[in-house]
């Protein structure tokens, strides 16, 4: 305990700087990389990513000589090897509804906007952070499970090429899906502002409303379900070509998705009390 | 400085904050006084545009917070709920926080020691005490040199050492001619700290004054006097402006007269006093008194058995 007269005075700050777009990114890939969570789940995407493919060309491999010949004639070896994605785009995209939702819960949103009250310069840094991070990361992982998967395949003399018709547009757009899957989700997760309310909506709009339009007529259901989120995006990963929506369409109807959900969130952003 | 002007905040149909005009002037420390639920927290929500007024204007040194170029280095805040990610380590907070001003690491480190959380800065923040809390969020609030500084129930949670600090803090902060605007629901609290009073009430102002002001319109100039002949001294006393009430026999409480004049008046006529005592109406009860028809949850009580059924 010091003497009563004692007044505290703090340091002066001789630099002073006022906010940028680009200093509000730099906060934002500092909280990203601060938190042991969010570490972890872009990790776990990535060694799902290369471990499942690893994985399922394994098992592949192992089984092909007694495979049917009707089942052979459906085999393609590129669609087996990005097995790792499904995965991977489950740990993505609940990331990506936390990296906002945690905020809320935690009550660090209000740390966030009193730092930088015009609040969307927060949101912009972290789809642009999280974008870039994510396809950083998951472009890396889709090629090295690519080129293991292959190796494991090529045993069985079953392999396909990086040169082969639509497997360098399915890789890379695998990595790109990924990213749009992690931005939807946190399109989501801003518009919830609540992490299990996000991750439902999440998991809801992407996994369940597939089947559920199996209760339609399945004229409706066939004329609906390639527009829905999922198809369409999974349209970027395909190597049969001649699908409902072509791949780049498809991948851009998922995206305009996304960018629907982060428009939607822009807007609530502002208006709302925090 | 923090001007506001007819603020008024509802959450729904119920107001929280009601028509608040005020002035926080920089160079003093301006305590916030009011009851749990009379809309401080609220009001300094509204000053820092985390909740938009359904009414009314907030500005912090001229200009709506939200339209300053450089927030943390006009207004540094410490809100009452915790404002941090409990996955996150103090000195990442800090960081993110001090990035988006281009607010050197440097800058950071000295804060933290500031604080004393030097020991514990990698540690995660979920961890850390109710007063480690507190020291955290007060590193946040000072981290852009604001001009202002604005802190809701700081001494919170903190031990008496913490507590003498923050009251020194502030002192200092205002001695270099900041504006230092600090909430709490304890008078005595802000008695020690403060050199001017906002008391507020459900929602609305009800004092806006300088604490000496306060203080001595409280204290009242109640004697307590007590003599074995309590009968003959009041008849001595009795006259007009004068009120005597026998709080027990042989004890009088004397409004209207100073303990020196009593003191001369019974020795002028041979009255034997036992006990002349000036009373202090203490801060907590003058409170008390000027908030009672403002506290919005009562524990209920015989009188009022209705109001707290409401």
């Amino acid at each position: 305990m010091s003497t009563a007269t004692v007044v505290e005075k703090i340091p002066p700050l001789q630099v002073r700087g006022r906010v940028t777009q680009l200093r509000v990114a730099l906060s934002e890939w500092t909280k990203l990389w601060s938190v042991r969570s969010t570490r972890w789940s872009l990790f776990a995407a990535f060694l799902f990513t290369i471990g499942v493919a690893a994985l399922a060309c394994a098992v592949v491999a192992h089984h092909y000589p007694h495979m049917s010949p009707h089942d052979k004639a459906d085999f393609h070896p590129l669609e087996v090897n990005l097995a790792g994605v499904q995965l991977a785009q489950l740990a993505i995209g609940v990331l990506g509804v936390l990296i906002i939702t945690a905020e809320y819960s935690t009550g660090m949103i209000r740390a966030s906007f009193t730092a930088v009250p015009k609040r969307l310069p927060v949101l912009w840094a972290k789809v642009g952070v999280f974008g870039a991070v994510t396809f950083a990361l998951m472009l890396p992982a889709v090629l090295v499970a690519f080129f293991v998967g292959q190796a494991i395949l090529s045993r069985q003399h079953i392999n396909t090429t990086f040169g082969a018709p639509h497997v360098a547009r399915a890789l890379v757009g695998a990595a790109l899906y990924l990213t749009v899957v992690g931005l939807f989700g946190l399109g989501l997760g801003a518009i919830v502002r609540n992490t299990a309310g996000g991750i439902a909506s999440f998991a809801a709009i992407m996994f369940v409303l597939p089947p559920l339009m199996n209760v339609l007529p399945a004229s409706w259901n066939n004329a609906a379900s390639p527009y829905l989120p999922l198809q369409a995006g999974e349209a970027i990963l395909s190597t049969t070509p001649g699908g409902h929506l072509s791949p780049w369409v498809g991948l851009g109807l998922f995206a305009a998705y996304a960018a629907a959900a982060i428009v939607v969130a822009a807007v609530l952003l502002v208006r709302r009390d925090t | 400085m923090i001007e506001a002007h007819g603020l008024t905040k509802d959450y729904g149909d119920k107001r929280a904050v009601d028509d608040l005009s005020f002035t926080v002037e920089p160079g003093v420390v301006t305590g916030f006084l009011g009851p749990n639920g009379s809309g401080k927290s609220t009001t300094m929500r509204l000053i820092l545009g985390l909740d938009a007024p359904t009414a009314g204007s907030v500005t912090v040194n001229g200009k709506s917070y939200r339209d300053h170029a450089a927030p943390l280095h006009e207004a540094g805040s410490l809100l009452e709920a915790r404002s941090v990610h409990t996955g996150r380590s103090a000195y990442n907070h800090l960081l993110a926080l001090a990035q988006t001003h281009g607010i050197p690491r440097r800058r950071v480190n000295e804060l933290i020691d500031l604080v004393g959380l030097h020991d514990v800065a990698k540690k995660r923040a979920g961890q850390f005490s109710l007063g480690m809390g507190q020291r955290l969020g007060i590193a946040a609030a000072l981290l852009g040199d604001p001009q202002t500084v604005m802190l809701d129930e700081p001494v919170n949670g903190l031990d008496p050492e913490g507590i003498h600090w923050i009251r020194n803090l502030l002192k200092g902060l205002a001695a270099e001619g900041r504006t230092v605007f600090v909430s709490s629901h304890l008078m005595s609290e802000m008695a020690l700290t403060a050199d001017h009073l906002i008391v507020v009430g459900r929602g609305r102002l009800i004092a806006d004054t300088s604490v000496d002001e306060f203080v001595s319109r409280a204290s009242g100039n109640v004697v307590h006097v007590r003599s074995p002949q309590a009968d003959d001294l009041a008849g001595l006393l009795a006259a007009t402006g004068v009120t005597i009430v026998a709080v027990e026999p042989g004890l009088l409480a004397v409004t209207g007269l100073t303990a020196p004049q009593i003191g001369e008046a019974a020795a002028g006529r041979g009255i034997v006093l036992h006990e002349l005592m000036p009373q202090q109406v203490s801060l907590e009860e003058a409170f008390m008194d000027l908030t009672r028809d403002d506290v919005e949850f009562r524990a209920g009580t015989a009188e009022h058995p209705t109001e707290a059924a409401a």
